[in-house]
């Protein structure tokens, strides 16, 4: 527990690290500020459209195929912590998970979602 | 007895004489232990803008910053008043807080991975026993900050290069991820300090035993980072400068801050997982010794860094996305399958040949580090020759250009 | 009170308050901020609870990669500054008030009356838990069949979520 209570006050300091420079950046800095200035711009012209426009869809799959990979490997780590005490049939289920997570990502490629077209 | 631990407890004894409570006294001692590391951090980057520029500029023939102080050392400095000077804009119809909070949450999100970091045997923030898991769970604030950053200047520069940012960092963090696992798997511990203390000889060193791994985890943490050749998310010619286009002066800096703290954060990771960290001839006589290697091995491996920032170019989107899922993920996924079970039937196999030669631990030792190493070696070169023949079947596939002697009619003919 | 009573309260507060906030925005980025801050909130819960790795699990993935999707769900598909259309409260918020407070005091009530749940039993030693957890999790009297079925689950989801998300070439040719 002493060691989280350690990095609870490193979050709330490394908080105040960067915090810091960009307080005294906002009270010191010049300020010469006009409306045209503060403007969205797009290469020197005024912007064209709303800023929040659809973008494509491979993002989103990208994000999936991640987000399934991110829970599976979680469960890997304890596995692999306790590699010393386990038998040839837990080595054996933790490969299997191993192939089980690669058959996913051969589903995909073979679907071609890892295209980037 | 340790200079610093020592220290401590003197502080601790101060406290205790003006009768302050022994928690109150301990949770000072934690927050002076705190200040110390982020600005041992800080420091360090502020130092490494400098010598980035400098090797930078020897890399590429020119002399770098030489005006500011002995060797332009003071130029961090001047850079820092220089935003000093800058304007603090907000972009019109931008979203305050979120604009905001992200290029602090970006460096928060570097800073808290040196709680963990070993220094010496002696020196480091706090041991965790989830450590590994705990520098990735870290790393997804910076995610976030890079979201946050895009989707509040209202810009839609910013928001694209937020979502290629998002898009390259979160498909990197798989194999960064898988290629984590290799050196727990190995030290079957996620304290890295006890990853660390695993390394004690040359042949024990991961590095030895699982090159692979180390390759992986190098090129998918230069990946996560962004830096060149992966710095597709700050393409000036495409998308102009990424998710921090809005911000001016000191906020900038801080992404700027976090970036290069970012680099040579993932360079001592590399260090402390597979190059042994503090470990070192003679280091247990003198633990202070560790701090030299400990940098040492760090600045080794920043330094291919930015070699590797002078000397490559840009990889086009499409090739960053196919590299990810199409060779590191595969490569970690063989690999991740085969290291278990060589492990395994090695593990006891010094017993067997005890008979024969010198101690079993040395031997296991020395018949697993082998074994790892030819399995390693193995999956490499199949991966290469696997590219290799893709590579050769997509180019015959399509021929661009019909080859000069074949298909060129001959001028005379045309004519 | 102890000093970590009082951390538990600030930090259920913050959780709570960061909850409702995250049902009662309108612009749906902020909704999935605030989300942030609750889940974040639950992962120093675990750590209260001596639970780090959960802890650490808890940031990796949900505030990792489910707030993260979900953020980039939210600006791949819709306006959302222009999403106000419809009121965030429709007429029967009282009704789904009083049905909530209704279930939240029987759970009270009702956990409130059992001895076990009162009075856990405090985890000996916890430097072991993640080993104990791993090898639970691979052993053949432990759960070694619920770890493979969690594989295929996964694998099946990442098959449907490609299924769904991929647009068929031929029906749009």
């Amino acid at each position: 527990m002493d060691n989280w209570l350690f990095i609870g006050i490193f979050i709330l300091v490394a908080g105040v690290f960067p915090a810091m420079p960009i307080i005294m950046f906002h009270l010191f800095g010049p300020k010469r500020s006009n409306p045209q200035k503060l403007e969205t711009y797009e290469c020197g012209m005024e912007t064209v459209g709303e800023t929040w426009v659809q973008f494509k869809v491979q993002y989103y799959i990208y994000a999936l195929v991640f987000l399934i990979f991110d829970v599976e490997i979680v469960f890997l780590y304890p596995w692999a912590v306790a590699f010393d005490s386990l038998p040839l049939l837990g080595v054996v289920a933790g490969v299997l998970f191993i192939f089980l997570l690669a058959d996913g990502l051969v589903y995909a490629w073979r679907k071609g979602a890892l295209e980037w077209s | 007895m340790d200079p610093l631990a020592a220290l401590g407890e003197w502080f601790l004894n101060l406290l205790a004489m003006i009768n302050l409570p022994p928690a109150v006294g301990q949770i000072l001692l934690y927050l002076i232990g705190v200040i110390v590391i982020a600005t041992v951090a800080l420091v360090i980057t502020i130092f490494n803008t400098w010598l980035e520029r400098k090797i930078a500029a020897r890399l590429q023939d020119r002399v770098g910053p030489n005006r500011v102080g002995p060797w332009g050392l003071l130029q961090p400095i001047a850079d820092a008043l220089k935003m000093l000077t800058k304007e603090d804009t907000t972009p019109a119809g931008a979203d305050k807080i979120a604009f905001n909070i992200a290029p602090i949450l970006a460096v928060v999100s570097v800073l808290l991975i040196w709680a963990v970091v070993p220094f010496t045997s002696q020196w480091y923030g706090t041991r965790l026993n989830v450590a590994v898991l705990y520098i990735a769970a870290v790393g997804s604030f910076g995610v976030l900050a890079v979201l946050m950053a895009g989707w509040s200047s209202n810009n839609k520069y910013a928001l694209l290069g937020a979502f290629r940012a998002v898009s390259q960092l979160i498909s990197y963090e798989v194999p960064l991820l898988l290629s984590l696992l290799i050196p727990v798997l190995m030290a079957r511990s996620m304290d890295i300090s006890t990853i660390v203390e695993k390394q004690g000889t040359l042949l024990e060193m991961f590095v030895v035993a699982a090159p692979l791994a180390f390759l992986l985890f190098f090129i998918s943490s230069v990946a996560e980072v962004g830096r060149t050749p992966f710095d597709l998310l700050e393409a000036e010619s495409e998308i102009v400068a990424g998710y921090h286009i809005e911000y001016s002066g000191f906020k900038f800096g801080m992404f700027q801050a976090g970036e290069f703290m970012h680099t040579f954060t993932i360079s001592a990771l590399t260090a402390i997982l597979f190059l042994g960290g503090w470990q070192g001839p003679l280091v247990e006589q003198f633990p202070i010794l560790g701090l030299v290697y400990f940098m040492g091995k760090s600045f080794a491996v920043y330094f291919v860094t930015m070699w590797m920032r002078s000397t490559l170019p840009r990889i086009r989107i499409d090739h960053m996305q196919s590299l990810n899922w199409k060779v590191l993920v595969p490569v970690a996924l063989v690999l991740l399958m085969l290291t278990p079970l060589v492990d395994f039937f090695t593990k006891d196999l010094g017993n067997l040949f005890s008979l024969f030669v010198g101690s079993p631990a040395e031997l296991t030792l020395s018949v697993r580090a082998g074994a790892l190493l030819l399995t390693n070696l193995a999956i490499m070169l199949g991966a290469i020759e696997v590219i290799r023949r893709s590579v050769k079947r997509a180019t015959k596939a399509r021929v661009p250009f019909p080859r000069r002697d074949e298909a060129r009619p001959p001028i005379e003919e045309a004519a | 009170m102890t000093p970590m009573q009082v951390i538990f309260i600030i930090t259920a507060v913050a959780t709570v308050l960061a909850a409702i906030m995250v049902v009662s925005r309108r612009n749906l980025v902020h909704a999935a901020l605030f989300l942030v801050i609750t889940l974040f909130g639950v992962a120093v819960n675990f750590i209260l609870l001596d639970a780090p790795f959960l802890a650490v699990v808890q940031v990796l993935v949900y505030i990792g990669a489910i707030a993260i999707l979900m953020i980039f769900a939210v600006m791949l598909t819709r306006n959302i500054q222009e999403d106000g259309a419809g009121e965030a409260f429709n007429k029967n918020v009282g009704m789904a008030g009083l049905v909530s407070f209704l279930v939240l005091s029987l759970l009270v009530v009702t956990l409130g009356g059992w001895s076990e749940f009162r009075a856990l039993p405090p985890v000996a030693n916890t430097s072991g838990a993640v080993e104990a957890l791993g090898l639970a999790l691979a052993s053949a009297d432990g759960y070694v069949l619920a770890f493979e079925v969690a594989s295929m689950l996964l694998l099946g989801a990442l098959v449907g979520a490609i299924f769904v998300a991929w647009p068929r070439k031929n029906e749009n040719e």
